[in-house]
């Protein structure tokens, strides 16, 4: 799994890097970058996850190992129509 | 009939006629706002000289993130349209449009992440223990006048540098300004005018003796190379000032009343306080205090509504966040909630910028309420008092903690 915070739409309510500290990170103004290049182990997947689906702007992508492009996914989506 | 007159009569039609001050709307909005959500999603009234109301999450969304069609020169509904010239407005960055308002928060930024922000807990925390030290052995107390109105301005104060004992004048600026927007247009602008007077003789202050506060903060910064228009400056002050009490005040008053009422969520959270940072997150989506305002920028049809210059747009963010097209079990408050994307502190640029402060207000100030009183109900259900308008809280709420 990999995450990827879209600039253009993070404006740093900071709820992913609450959630998934080990995921993401705030920048010197608060708002959100993934750590490194957004892979995420096995065992943050969970709470990546939860990150993604507590972002207001819908700002976190998360893109699955094994989906092609097509599949990818912005949010973990439960709720939102 | 005058503009005023108007103003001031009940509302019968909130369609046609709604007004945010009535006494309904601030007594319980969320059937006003629920009804509306399912009838007329985008209602009108020709009070304040005009006013839009959206109450879906999705066209709330839109016009906050549409900076093109919708200008944030004046956030406050009031029967006068802005007095100060765009682009920076009375308060920026939060008054102000892009591209002005990108660099007028960039440099407020840096003041407010989390990081930063993590350096005033200690003293929030000590001065919110000091207060329930003084609560202490009464049997009733008002937790929205006797603790929770005290800690964001205390906490403000020490942040920008202000004397502690003046906190009494800072409630006085911020129930004019925000709660008293139906006040004749002189008695408005006098308020303004002590307000400022007194945020220029702190700024004269600092300019003399320079400390390590957010005032000599933005006293020294600079935007695009050049410093601050002091214009700039003071207005910065103001919104520091006047944004982060009303709001975050209404934000723990709420939520402590809430604990009042659900002994069931009251005692989970005593049991384990770990699950305090995600209750406040569903506090804060339940009972989100801040509606703003946006001013429609030219005449224009917006998704069938006929929208002329300077009409008001009130942007209902706790209504956005009880909506059952966005959020499972809208109306239910669910305190572990999983997956909760509320915009209590608003969408697209304008995002509180003071949001991390006031999460970690919030947090505090519960944290420490329930370990010094695990048990509290409501002393008399019917004599808890809201506030209306456009920040919506606690402004009487009378405890049994005995």
């Amino acid at each position: 799994m990999r995450v990827h915070v879209d600039r253009e739409k993070c404006v740093g309510h900071g709820r992913c890097y609450a959630l998934a500290p080990q995921v993401f990170e705030p920048d010197d103004l608060g708002n959100a970058e993934e750590i490194g290049d957004g892979s995420v182990p096995p065992e943050l997947e969970a709470k990546a996850r939860l990150a993604a689906a507590n972002c207001p702007e819908m700002a976190v992508i998360i893109t699955d190992d094994n989906a092609t492009d097509d599949n990818a996914t912005d949010d973990a989506g439960a709720t939102t129509a | 009939m005058t503009i005023d007159e108007h103003s001031s009569t009940r509302v019968t039609d909130w369609a046609t006629d709604f007004d945010h001050t009535d006494p309904t709307w601030a007594a319980d909005p969320y059937p006003i706002w629920d009804e509306l959500r399912s009838t007329c999603p985008v209602a009108h009234s020709e009070r304040y000289g005009g006013v839009w109301l959206p109450t879906r999450h999705q066209e709330i969304a839109e016009i906050a993130y549409d900076t093109d069609l919708f200008s944030s020169q004046s956030i406050l509904v009031n029967e006068t349209r802005p007095l100060t010239p765009a682009p920076m407005g009375i308060a920026p960055p939060i008054s102000s449009d892009p591209p002005f308002h990108q660099g007028a928060r960039r440099l407020l930024l840096p003041a407010f992440t989390p990081r930063a922000i993590s350096l005033i807990e200690p003293f929030t925390r000590a001065y919110c223990e000091k207060l329930v030290e003084e609560l202490r052995g009464q049997d009733t107390v008002d937790a929205a006048q006797a603790y929770s109105q005290h800690i964001p301005v205390r906490v403000i104060a020490e942040m920008l540098g202000f004397p502690h004992k003046d906190a009494d004048d800072f409630r006085r600026f911020v129930t004019h300004v925000i709660e008293h927007v139906d006040a004749p247009e002189e008695e408005r602008f006098e308020g303004f005018m002590e307000l400022f007077n007194y945020l220029q003789a702190q700024i004269d202050d600092h300019i003399e003796n320079p400390r390590d506060d957010l005032t000599s903060y933005l006293l020294a910064a600079e935007m695009d190379g050049e410093p601050l228009d002091p214009d700039h400056v003071i207005g910065t002050i103001a919104l520091l000032l006047l944004a982060g009490i009303d709001t975050t005040w209404s934000a723990i008053g709420a939520s402590i009343w809430h604990l009042a009422d659900h002994p069931e969520d009251r005692a989970r959270l005593v049991a384990d306080p770990s699950l305090i940072p995600t209750a406040i997150e569903e506090f804060l989506r339940a009972y989100a205090p801040v509606t703003m305002a946006r001013l429609v920028k030219d005449d224009m049809e917006w998704n069938g509504c006929p929208m002329k210059k300077d009409d008001w747009v009130l942007l209902p963010f706790p209504s956005a966040n009880r909506d059952p097209e966005m959020f499972d079990d809208a109306d239910q408050v669910i305190i572990d909630r999983e997956v909760n994307r509320h915009a209590a502190f608003g969408l697209g640029i304008h995002r509180c910028a003071g949001s991390h402060l006031a999460r970690m207000e919030l947090r505090v100030a519960l944290e420490v309420w329930l370990a010094a009183f695990p048990e509290f109900s409501l002393a008399d259900p019917d004599s808890v008092t809201w506030s209306g308008g456009q920040v919506r809280g606690p402004r009487s709420l009378p405890l049994t903690i005995g």
